[in-house]
């Protein structure tokens, strides 16, 4: 699975611009480039925050309207940090039809907040995505990078715990789809 | 050119014009509400969907060029249904308080609410609830009313070149603003307005003076306009008031673009400028819509001044203009014609520049001429 | 594979897609990598992409050097000591573990693929993806090189259009007559887009095929462009797909060094090279331009057509766009010949359909079928079955844009006209089968809370017209519909499809019209009689315990949120309606399944 987030030091922090003058000059000169250069950029700081839109714009000759506008379009833009963990609830059909709804009702009752959000002690965040192609697994959630399938409610607890404590995961292997 | 057939007229155009290009040079009212012929065709309001025969789907005018022998049907029950529906999801996400509104009378929404007998929608939910943008002087945004045309951020990109706005998030939460909804004079916003000259409801409005009993009066009349459906002009001229819009050259500068310069009392309450009309088209910057102040402002000269014992005092025309003649006689003669400069104003029109030329030449004898162009 | 290269007796191959690995093939991968290095086993190890069998993920397909195999499904680190000692080690088949073909229909796995007949899925599960030699061993770029060392670009366009093919996407334009457009249009500048963006909820054939056999992709790219006179592609992809994404890099790359992309192909004066656009998770950008305009970096917002992207497309210039299946099934067509493709299907529609079947079905999975194939071979033979035993409702196909078919319309054909006169569409094929437990109401709500959700908000009808749309339906949902709602539907829905922008509005209102069409009894029971009969609905359902066959575990009183549930031990519970709030923690938990929601 893609590196979603993990441990949220991975990421350069925003006042370091060099990371992005590396993915500035590499798309510097190519056509239309723009949402690369806004994955590259999430990629590196974990999100798109104001100092590097309005350097993106400046430096890749884009108005700054114009970079907000697709970082606003594009579910994948995150214009806030994250938690440690992001949290993934399917909601494509197939899970949808085995009850996605109640897991990620669950999650908001465990974690007590709201999709999109992050939990005050930065370790969650819960986010609703549409299908993530692994149907036959349904319903399914998966936190940082693991996947956790054929869930129910009375599991989101357990599976959870298990991110709680410091120095990540205990024994939360993501491939406990039995 | 080209022949088409628009609900049974025969109609001749050049290649390349949209249906709805020529359905209005033949008279035929298609209505839009995201068109504006100063900007690219957008297509997204859906009100002027044609039927054409032989289509898979229906067209929009505003942005599907004709083809030869095109036959199209701009109304008939399908289309004035959609019409009507289509007005009402608009309605059912915007106030209709019309007559607090001073956007009433020239709103093309509400013109096209009165045409299919929209009072209130037939669809209920969700409404926006945006805050309202008071943040400069110039313009003011309520995006409660902002009908997602996008005819703000077009005009701002595609004709001023500067791109303050564009939509921000999708779907029905998609709004348009500027980034990180900052205030317009945190963007590189020239204040020239011409997003209120295209937006077609009361999003975005002017703000001058807006509190001044003159623009409440303004909007009485618009407002009684809509009620009355009565065209503006029909109205004044109801009212015996036919001085109150006049349509003039702006003196800023030497574009020479038309403005409509709106009248009560005697003192100017709006500045616009007529679609299409002149070499500005409709576009106008910021000094000629709002620069205006100036002609009623109690500190404007409107009396020579002469400065006697080191003090500006009042005096007549005549006294002044006789003072100004005999001073630069003597100059004249007392120096030389190149001793004196003459200095005209960009706001003077060009005969009278003309004419301050001519005289500093040949009355004067000096070639020191200059204005402020520079405005 | 039948040659399992190294000359070893044995050769393992893992399944390797995004479901194996959900369902824990990389924990296999490892076991089977840490076995073969303990143990002294005479076997090549090797992967493969989804082979379409998600229901038993891990999947472990063992080769024999006369070309044999065995398919073990279920496979868990656990079992690959066992596995290779008992097969490789000492050549005995663990029948228990095999994916069987037997005459008992609760155990007939293997007519999974038995049904099926595989022509852009011919590779998956078969060849390494990450390996070209692989690709090129089963023949892979013959078809390519032929094409473009012996044929004229006009007649790679006849071949595509005497298949009969039509694009794969969900439209069912003729590809031939596509291709024929984008050749003609005038201008030297022309551009090819593999359309990647899988967005149906439900459909997952296409990040199959690109995690599975991406080359066939890459090699149907490559005649395409030959065809129609385009010298640079792209594919723009999810980047929720990441190792589809993954996949392609290391395709793209390999296809350089062999020189079949880049300048000179195949020492020809041809040259073609193709890029990889990472989508930024937007369902719309899926409609043609709306793809356009992301790949040119602007918001994904559609734009009218005509004109159409044949003629202004990309950046203004002629493109053509095709979809991963269609690409994929390209060089079978240049390879096989046209005719034969078209001797599989019906009439109009011809060729194979990849089919994901999800949601209440048996087996789950990627189904390959010829065109002509009933709903209940698809779903029954193929398929399995309803899951649990329990009773078919309707199919859902097409996903956001498609419609759901009543059990009465079982023996409808797959075939583009057929099943779109049912009221559904094949679309990009997806099939999620539902049960009497799934509420018809609730599944149309669903999809267009979805597409609410991915209205781009450019056009009125779409932005505002399925926001009202939804709304109607949550209300109904709850409870708390109104007589007039149905028809308020109805002609809501009718406008909205005339009216939109692109197809993602156009179609929007399909699943609602279709479960008004098929199940308006369930709208009414829901408005009239405030019922949701398939336990569905939380507002309107009650929860109750079967005292006959509760067993007092108490297991359900530990979740109960507000404490509805009491009981004596080992007694029969009960629940107290007043204080339950349906929340259904209840009834995930029951061993007994003794909790009814009615």
């Amino acid at each position: 699975m893609e590196k979603e987030c993990a441990c949220s030091n991975r990421f350069a922090d925003v006042d370091d611009l060099g990371p992005l003058e590396e993915i500035i000059e590499h798309y510097g000169s190519e056509k239309g480039a723009l949402i690369p250069l806004l994955q590259e950029a999430q990629d590196a700081y974990g999100y798109l925050d104001e100092k590097i839109m309005r350097e993106i714009a400046k430096r890749a000759g884009y108005q700054l309207s114009q970079v907000f506008g697709v970082a606003t379009f594009f579910a994948q833009f995150r214009l806030k940090p994250i938690g440690e963990y992001l949290i993934k609830v399917c909601h494509g059909t197939a899970c949808h039809v085995a009850g996605a709804t109640q897991i990620t009702d669950e999650v908001i009752n465990q974690l007590g907040i709201e999709e999109g959000e992050t939990t005050p002690d930065n370790k969650f965040t819960l986010e609703s995505v549409m299908c993530l192609g692994a149907c036959a697994l349904a319903p399914i959630m998966v936190v940082g990078d693991d996947t956790h399938g054929k869930l129910k409610p009375t599991k989101i607890k357990k599976v959870l715990k298990a991110y709680a404590g410091p120095g990540g995961p205990e024994g939360a292997e993501g491939d406990d789809a039995e | 050119m080209i022949k088409v057939e628009i609900d049974g007229k025969a109609c001749e155009a050049p290649q390349g014009s949209t249906i709805l290009d020529i359905a209005k040079a033949n008279g035929i009212d298609i209505p839009t509400l995201c068109y504006d012929p100063r900007l690219s065709p957008y297509g997204a309001c859906r009100l002027c969907l044609v039927e054409v025969e032989g289509a898979r789907a229906l067209l929009p005018a505003c942005y599907a060029k004709a083809d030869d022998g095109m036959v199209i049907q701009t109304t008939n029950e399908k289309l004035e249904r959609i019409r009507k529906t289509l007005v009402e999801l608009l309605v059912s996400d915007h106030p209709m308080e019309c007559q607090g509104c001073s956007k009433s009378g020239r709103c093309e929404l509400q013109r096209l609410a009165d045409k299919y007998g929209v009072t209130e929608s037939t669809f209920t939910g969700e409404v926006h609830e945006y805050d309202l943008h008071r943040e400069n002087p110039f313009v003011m945004r309520d995006y409660n009313k902002c009908i997602m045309c996008g005819r703000c951020i077009r005009i701002c990109r595609e004709v001023q070149g500067i791109g303050v706005y564009d939509f921000i998030n999708r779907g029905f939460k998609a709004v348009p603003g500027t980034p990180y909804d900052k205030p317009m004079q945190e963007t590189p916003c020239e204040f020239c307005g011409q997003c209120i000259s295209t937006c077609p409801t009361g999003a975005i409005k002017a703000r001058p003076y807006e509190d001044r009993g003159r623009v409440a009066a303004l909007d009485m009349l618009r407002n009684a306009c809509a009620y009355f459906k009565m065209p503006e002009e029909d109205m004044m001229k109801a009212l015996g008031l036919e001085g109150w819009v006049t349509r003039t050259t702006c003196a800023y500068c030497g574009c020479g673009c038309q403005l409509d310069i709106h009248v009560i009392d005697n003192k100017i309450v709006e500045i616009t400028s007529p679609l299409m009309v002149g070499s500005g088209q409709g576009n106008l910057c910021v000094k000629g819509r709002f620069g205006y102040d100036f002609v009623s402002s109690s500190e404007r000269l409107t009396k020579p001044l002469i400065r006697k014992k080191g003090k500006f005092e009042e005096a007549e025309w005549d006294e002044a203009l006789d003072l100004v003649a005999k001073k630069l006689s003597e100059t004249k003669k007392k120096s030389c014609p190149d001793s004196i400069g003459v200095f005209s104003s960009a706001r003077a029109t060009n005969e009278d520049n003309y004419l301050v030329q001519k005289f500093a030449r040949a009355v004067i004898g000096t070639n020191n001429v200059d204005h402020c162009a520079r405005l | 594979m039948s040659d399992n290269g190294n000359g070893h007796r044995y050769k393992v191959v893992l399944g390797y897609g995004t479901c194996g690995i959900a369902a824990g093939a990389t924990a296999v991968k490892d076991a089977l990598e840490e076995e073969v290095k303990k143990g002294s086993y005479d076997v090549d190890l090797d992967i493969a992409g989804c082979m379409g069998l998600c229901f038993i993920e891990p999947v472990v397909e063992i080769f024999d050097r006369q070309g044999g195999s065995v398919v073990y499904g279920d496979i868990t680190a656990k079992k690959v000591p066992q596995l290779l000692e008992e097969h490789v080690g000492k050549g005995q088949v663990i029948e228990d573990w095999v994916v069987k073909k037997s005459e008992d229909p609760e155990a007939c796995e293997g007519d999974f693929l038995a049904n099926q007949l595989r022509v852009v899925l011919r590779n998956c599960g078969k060849i390494n993806p990450e390996s070209i030699e692989e690709y090129i061993q089963i023949g892979g770029y013959e078809a390519a090189k032929k094409a473009l060392t012996s044929m004229t670009p006009e007649e790679v366009i006849d071949e595509v259009s005497t298949s009969g093919i039509r694009g794969r996407g969900g439209a069912g334009f003729p590809t031939g007559t596509k291709w024929g457009f984008a050749r003609k249009s005038p201008g030297e500048e022309k551009y090819l887009i593999c359309n990647a963006d899988e967005g149906d909820p439900g459909a997952f054939m296409d990040r199959s095929v690109l995690e599975g056999d991406p080359h066939s992709v890459l090699e149907g790219m490559i005649l395409a462009g030959f065809a129609i006179g385009a010298r640079q592609g792209y594919i723009y992809c999810r980047a929720e797909y990441p190792l589809a994404l993954k996949r392609l890099d290391i395709a793209i790359e390999e296809c350089h060094q062999k020189g079949f992309l880049g300048e000179g192909i195949f020492g020809t004066d041809w040259s073609f090279e193709v890029k990889v656009k990472k989508g930024a998770g937007a369902f719309v950008c899926g409609e043609e331009t709306a793809m356009m305009a992301s790949i040119e970096g602007q918001r994904g917002m559609p734009n009218p057509r005509p004109p159409f992207p044949a003629t202004h497309g990309l950046w203004g210039k002629p493109t053509n766009i095709n979809n991963v299946e269609t690409f994929a099934a390209i060089p079978w067509i240049i390879a096989e010949g046209g005719e034969k493709y078209a001797e599989i299907g019906t009439e109009k529609s011809k060729g194979t359909k990849v089919f994901c079947l999800a949601g209440k079905v048996r087996r789950t999975g990627l189904a390959e079928v010829p065109m002509g194939y009933t709903l209940r071979q698809v779903i029954f033979d193929v398929g399995g079955g309803i899951a649990e035993g329990r009773e078919f409702k309707a199919v859902q196909m097409g996903g956001p844009s498609g419609g759901c078919l009543p059990a009465e319309k079982l023996d409808t054909q797959v075939d583009y006209d057929q099943i779109t006169a049912a009221g559904a569409i094949i679309g990009s094929g997806g099939m999620i089968v539902a049960d009497n437990r799934t509420c018809m109401v609730d599944l149309a709500r669903y999809f267009l809370s979805f597409t609410q959700d991915e209205s781009c908000g450019k056009c009125t009808p779409c932005r505002i017209g399925t926001k009202r749309m939804l709304e109607i339906l949550e209300r109904i949902c709850e409870g708390k519909g109104e007589p007039e709602d149905i028809e308020k539907l109805q002609v809501l829905a009718g406008d909205i499809k005339d009216a939109s922008l692109c197809a993602l509005g156009g179609t929007a209102p399909n699943p609602v019209l279709t479960t008004l069409r098929y199940f308006k009894d369930e709208y009414e029971d829901h408005i009239f009689n405030h019922k949701c009969a398939a336990g569905s609905c939380p507002a309107l359902i009650t929860l109750r315990i079967d005292p006959e066959t509760c067993t007092g575990c108490a297991a359900c009183v530990k979740v109960c949120p507000t404490d509805a549930i009491t009981g004596e031990k080992k007694e029969p519970h009960v629940i107290d309606a007043e204080a339950c709030i349906r929340c259904k923690m209840c009834l995930s938990r029951c061993p007994s399944e003794s909790i009814i929601a009615e």
